[in-house]
């Protein structure tokens, strides 16, 4: 067989377990809605993804409970554990599912969380991912003692030289390093754990205390969608969280982000692209569009689509009736102001409130409710178990993901229809592994272990 | 002591307390970074019914020597689902750490343990450390122990930021919440200030249990202020009752129960079969050792002796309980659990089975009072 610079795969597709976030998205009121915070719900989901053979399990983080005018925010889920520790105990409950932890850039310093993650990964014998992140904001600031923010120009440029340092700090001891040898007294290399990086941000010298762990270096997660974020993210990442989940987008973001990392010298098998998608799976298509639809009313309370409507008006809404129609007057210039801790479009006032109205317009007349309702839908894929796994396949197979990262609405047992009906489909396809056949997160994504040290060495960054 | 047993821990670091522990022939050096190392060692702690393992940390190499760690709170909860009743008391930093971190971590540990979470708030007071973050010279040691103090108290006031029944899951009014539930600790100090509220739902024991060494004034007072363990070192019965007596004088004069504080001895033991085979091993293991021994209240001798002299100093008023030192790990540990618990189960001197499934419940401490309820 010819050998070509891309060859052609057979379709992989690979998996991620979500766990439930702290939004509206997250429906609390079902009666199987379980707890949020303890060690159980973590527990079933892992090993849910797990059984079905899933790549990694991931947490997300915010440093602040989120705020809507000023005082915290009662109806959505909110609080949830330190990441990492959670993981650390999920690597006792689970023996092969990746196990992938978000942590800012911004209120951590490089030692302290290349040593957790690091720790990590040991502790589960090869399985840890970080996922990093930035924060942009002083108010989350105020509960950090070096709770200063970057401008926004320097976020990027701050968390690069984070991961460089990161790096620099998991390369620090050969793999052959600890020795351990009783006889001659030596227990490690001499230079083991040695590091130095010096650079705008960070000066940090000395010894790091955790050897190179059993996959070389902790997988690396991303998620910035912004032009800076996508450079990062193509110079730095093994998988990207993209937010680009539909087939049109996601081809978009995946050609542009594959192009990207070429131009930073890595080849389009260094990274994987997984949007975070939703699957309702129902017996029939009906069933499911019927599921959906419930599923949507139930995110958005009555009160939670006045909540949804003040984020956009920028001003108190309580008095409307979320049944009636939308606001006939026109949003405050910077409402923007009113809800903190959310992860916001960045879209202006006025232009989401014509696009509402646009919205509710051509449907004839819908409610403020049933606007919200319309546009919150995230819904990726919705269908029988076949046309779910049918469309998961030409996604990958046409390059508008490596996967798919499941964000499921339920806490905890929202992924238990997807596990038992979608991935035996996929399994018997022979697009999605069968049995687990590595023992490493970088095995599991067929990514490389990256050699000791290599590629990123001071003297070899081309200035 | 409202036991009528000494509390029991064991600290767990490394290879063990002695420099050249890792050396040893019944060390398993090569498996320190191995999970399941620190797995059997929980277990075996835990077969021994003791109140708690103590898992040592720092920022930098534990020595020259050896200088490789895992981080002690992960640690700490890779075991927790492995054990069903041990406490599980990690180091974890003050002084180039955030407290918000800190206090989701260990509050986590809670939650994952079911109860079972400790931490051991450490200063990082060496140069070394220092240059690990490059964002501060080392302080003076009385600032650093301020600081410690500091931290203590607002990661105390974090975990008291969400009222036990914060969440509501109110059908009816759709909030998830009660706001009036949530805290923001807004604590301003000398080091740094914190707004609050934790991200963290409050910890299955309220206040995950807080054990501080004792090492000067400075530390003394801190402890008394804001521990519910001291970690004592004493030469002596006398002088550990001298401490105990001193802690509960200044938990009184900051409106503190002081029966609500457990004043643990530090002991290093080197065990084995007899004297002076115990004697033999130990000073092998000083021939290997190319650094000086630490001094410290060492033990070295059969467990017989070691059960007399806890006896002598329990009921002598002297403290609430031991922190053992294992000087070779497992070895020491093997030889607590095997030879040291059943003598004292024996005399009467240690409990025959849990009766709590909490850390504060082996410790016969109350699980505390929401700092911010009105009711």
């Amino acid at each position: 067989m010819p050998h070509s610079q891309h060859p052609r795969h057979r379709t992989r597709i690979h998996l991620a377990a979500h766990f439930p976030g702290v939004n509206s998205t997250t429906v609390w009121s079902d009666p199987h809605s379980g707890s949020q915070i303890d060690f159980a719900s973590f527990e079933h989901l892992a090993r849910t993804a797990e059984r079905g053979r899933f790549d990694f399990f991931f947490l997300a983080e915010g440093q602040r409970l989120r705020e809507h005018q000023g005082r915290i925010l009662e109806l959505d889920v909110a609080g949830r554990p330190d990441a990492l520790t959670v993981l650390a105990g999920l690597a006792a409950t689970t023996d092969r599912i990746g196990l992938a932890a978000t942590a800012t850039a911004t209120y951590n310093e490089p030692y302290e969380l290349a040593r957790r993650i690091a720790s990590l990964d040991h502790l589960s014998a090869g399985r840890a991912a970080w996922n990093v992140v930035t924060s942009p904001d002083a108010w989350t600031g105020e509960n950090f003692r070096r709770g200063g923010f970057l401008p926004r120009e320097e976020r990027y440029e701050r968390a690069a030289e984070f991961v460089e340092a990161t790096r620099t700090l998991w390369d620090s001891w050969a793999p052959d390093a600890h020795v351990a040898d009783r006889d001659t007294g030596v227990f490690a290399a001499a230079d083991a754990g040695r590091f130095a990086h010096h650079g705008r941000h960070f000066g940090i010298d000395g010894r790091f205390t955790v050897p190179r762990g059993p996959q070389g270096r902790p997988v690396l997660i991303q998620a910035g969608d912004s032009e800076d974020g996508r450079e990062f993210g193509a110079a730095y990442a093994d998988v990207i969280f993209s937010r680009h989940g539909h087939y049109d987008a996601g081809r978009a973001f995946y050609a542009d982000l594959k192009g990207r990392a070429a131009r930073h010298g890595r080849g389009p098998d260094e990274i994987r692209i997984l949007p975070a998608v939703t699957a309702v799976v129902g017996a029939t298509a009906e069933e499911a569009q019927e599921k959906a639809a419930w599923i949507r009313r139930q995110q958005v309370s009555p009160r939670n689509a006045i909540q949804s409507a003040e984020q956009v008006w920028g001003r108190d809404l309580s008095d409307l009736d979320p049944d009636g129609p939308l606001p006939d007057f026109d949003p405050v210039a910077d409402g923007a102001s009113i809800s903190r801790g959310r992860v916001r479009s960045g879209t202006d006032p006025l232009e989401t409130a014509r696009a509402w109205r646009e919205l509710a317009a051509a449907k004839g007349g819908l409610s403020l409710r049933e606007v919200v309702i319309e546009m919150a839908a995230h819904q990726t894929f919705i269908g029988t178990a076949e046309h779910i796994a049918d469309r998961m396949e030409v996604h990958v197979r046409d390059g508008a993901s490596d996967g798919f990262i499941l964000v499921p609405h339920l806490t905890p047992t929202g992924l238990d229809d997807f596990v038992d009906q979608v991935v035996p489909i996929l399994q018997e396809r022979g697009v999605f592994r069968a049995e687990y056949e590595g023992t490493t997160l970088r095995e599991h994504l067929n990514l490389p272990i990256p050699g000791p040290a290599a590629g990123h060495r001071h003297d070899d960054v081309a200035v | 002591m409202t036991t009528g047993h000494p509390h029991l821990g064991v600290a767990l670091d490394g290879a063990g307390r002695h420099p050249a522990a890792w050396r040893s022939p019944h060390a398993r050096p090569a498996d320190l970074f191995d999970p399941h190392y620190w797995v059997a060692l929980a277990r075996t702690a835990e077969r021994g019914l003791l109140d708690f393992i103590r898992l040592d940390d720092s920022l930098g190499p534990p020595s020259a020597r050896l200088p490789g760690r895992l981080d002690a709170v992960s640690v700490a909860a890779r075991v927790a689902p492995t054990t069903a009743s041990i406490g599980l008391i990690p180091a974890a930093t003050t002084t180039h750490t955030e407290p918000f971190h800190v206090s989701t971590a260990i509050a986590t540990l809670d939650h994952v343990g079911r109860g079972r979470a400790g931490w051991w708030p450490k200063p990082s007071r060496t140069l070394a450390e220092a240059r690990h973050f490059g964002r501060k010279p080392v302080a003076p040691d009385g600032e650093l122990t301020d600081e410690q103090g500091e931290f203590v108290d607002v990661v105390g006031r974090l975990w008291d930021s969400w009222e036990d029944d914060a969440i509501i899951r109110d059908m009816a009014t759709s909030r998830f919440l009660d706001r009036e539930k949530l805290h923001y600790v807004d604590f301003e100090g000398t080091y740094f200030d914190v707004r609050g509220p934790s991200i963290t739902p409050r910890p299955p024991q309220g206040r995950p249990v807080i054990g501080i060494t004792v090492d000067g004034p400075d530390t003394l007072e801190i402890a008394a202020r804001f521990a519910d363990v001291l970690f004592v070192d004493a030469s002596g019965p006398d002088e550990a009752r001298r401490l105990r007596d001193r802690a509960h004088a200044i938990a009184e004069g900051n409106d503190r129960d002081p029966a609500e504080l457990r004043v643990l001895a530090e002991i290093t033991v080197h065990l084995a079969e007899s004297e002076p085979q115990a004697r033999r091993q130990r000073a092998l293991l000083d021939a290997r050792s190319d650094v000086p021994v630490p001094d410290g209240l060492a033990f070295v001798g059969t467990a017989a002796v070691l059960a007399d002299r806890i006896a002598a100093w329990y009921t002598g008023n002297a403290v609430d309980g031991f922190t053992l030192v294992p000087g070779v790990l497992p070895w020491d540990l093997d030889r607590i659990v095997e030879d040291l618990v059943p003598i004292l189960r024996d005399h009467g001197l240690a409990r025959t089975a849990y009766t709590a499934d909490t850390l504060r419940g082996h410790l016969d401490l109350p699980r505390p009072a929401n700092r911010y309820a009105h009711t």
